[in-house]
């Protein structure tokens, strides 16, 4: 026990002198000019960025001294599984609960992902994903007026890569990691492409396959991708997005030519 | 145009830029290489294609219609994207910048080509290997003239690449990967036959 508080102490003692400077991009309402502010915290080991936001809301005083309004964040599920903590940190935009202080180097830069409305501080408006997985049929339509009863199997090795496609959390990072995201473009982004290779993919998800293509192949859809393959390399769950956006490309060239060339431009 | 038919438009414009317009470019640089084997042998090349039946048509709608719309829809796409290498220095987000930036130069480049060859040719001027070796006896242009050659390559070589992909042809990374490598090939040949025809004029 005793020699446990020592090692406690002895920690304390080494990191008592260390700081952590963070650099925040604020905004205190949805419409008002962003700036920066300052802060200097005291260094804990495992320090992530959330834990330093929680330590500044706690005591929201700034570099200078002085005291300002907490810094306004999302946050749900602290473990990289539901997106919401999404932000740019020092440039690149990921999860903040997984952000380990150790591993950045300061000053610590944090901003919103401007990709998307800010509403305050940190925090964004996702809606635009939520209506793009809307507008491709995002889901398994089995509500009928009658039992439909059992749908086909889904082969095992497919449901294991389909899981892959499956762990997407629409955080929203390859949407602020692509170029061709933006004010000039209405592209619903790659997570959305990997999106309806999923529901295509599943046996019972594919009897409506056609309808989520034609979604894709209109406005703000596949054609919109320039292959820069940021999105691959951004994504915080390593879900093979490249992979799902050239096969949604084969998929629709396939569409394609069976509606103009063909009477089965249907399902199959 | 509306935007419901950007996917058609895209695809379009991803096929024109192979067929025939990248087709054109390759066939282009060969015969250039004529020069290297002296001004007679050029001037035979050059009055052969020149004088080919049906050359206006021939012109119009294997070169100029789908370069037009491959040159003035690719600016379009290019000013649509917000280039970020700074953020992901990655070699396809290089790849996917320079395609723009020299898509870009190149509309500029081909439509001061044009001017200064085909539209003199039409204002009753002879092209021929002396025209050529004029133009490029000015090192500026000489220089302008090897950029647009370089970029040219670039483009479809890197066009190669991201057409396959967009046409669902290489899915995974692996068969982009050795895809990368062959565009970059392409690349290195097609930049050594064009340089090698313009030091000939010099």
């Amino acid at each position: 026990m005793s020699e446990n508080t020592t090692a406690v102490k002895d920690l304390q003692q080494q990191t008592a002198q260390k700081t952590v400077r963070f650099e925040i991009r604020r905004q205190d309402t949805a419409e008002s000019q962003p700036y920066w502010e300052s802060f200097v915290l005291e260094y804990r080991p495992n320090m992530n960025v959330i834990s330093a936001l929680m330590e500044i809301r706690r005591n929201p005083v700034n570099a200078e001294g002085k005291q300002t309004t907490p810094v306004n964040w999302e946050m749900s599920c602290l473990e990289e599984v539901c997106g919401a903590c999404s932000m740019v940190i020092n440039g690149r935009p990921r999860q903040s609960c997984t952000a380990l202080v150790d591993q950045f180097t300061q000053p610590i830069k944090l901003e919103p992902m401007k990709t998307f409305p800010v509403v305050r501080d940190l925090i964004v408006d996702r809606e635009f994903m939520f209506d793009s997985l809307k507008k491709i049929k995002a889901w398994v339509p089995i509500d009928g007026t009658y039992d439909l009863g059992e749908g086909p199997r889904m082969p095992e090795r497919k449901r294991q890569w389909a899981y892959e496609l499956s762990k997407c959390m629409t955080c929203g990072v390859c949407l602020e990691a692509c170029p061709n995201v933006n004010d000039n473009s209405n592209f619903m982004g790659p997570a959305l492409m990997s999106q309806v290779r999923l529901f295509n993919t599943h046996p019972t998800g594919a009897m409506n396959k056609d309808e989520r293509l034609a979604t894709i192949m209109t406005d703000g859809g596949i054609g919109e991708c320039g292959n820069s393959q940021n999105c691959v390399v951004a994504c915080p769950k390593g879900i093979p997005l490249t992979t799902s956006i050239a096969a949604m490309n084969r998929a629709t060239n396939v569409q394609m030519f069976k509606n103009f060339f063909g009477s089965d431009q249907m399902v199959d | 145009m509306s935007r419901e038919s950007d996917f058609y438009l895209r695809r379009l414009h991803s096929l024109l830029g192979i067929i025939p317009v990248g087709l054109f470019v390759a066939q282009h640089l060969v015969i250039n290489h004529f020069a290297t084997r002296g001004p007679e042998a050029f001037n035979a090349a050059s009055d052969f294609m020149g004088n080919l039946p049906f050359v206006l048509f021939l012109e119009w709608f294997i070169i100029y219609i789908p370069l037009m719309f491959h040159a003035f829809y690719g600016v379009y796409i290019a000013f649509t994207a917000k280039n970020n290498v700074q953020r992901y220095g990655t070699f396809r987000n290089w790849m996917f910048m320079l395609q723009r930036i020299t898509g870009v130069f190149l509309v500029i480049f081909i439509a001061w080509h044009i001017f200064q060859t085909r539209v003199q040719k039409a204002l009753g001027a002879d092209v021929d290997f002396d025209m050529m070796a004029d133009i490029l006896s000015n090192p500026l242009m000489l220089a302008f003239y090897i950029a647009g050659v370089l970029a040219a390559t670039f483009h479809l070589a890197n066009g190669v690449w991201s057409f396959l992909v967009s046409w669902g042809i290489t899915q995974s990374p692996r068969s982009q990967t050795i895809v990368t490598y062959i565009s970059m090939a392409i690349f290195l040949i097609l930049s050594v036959i064009g340089v090698q025809a313009l030091l000939a004029f010099v």
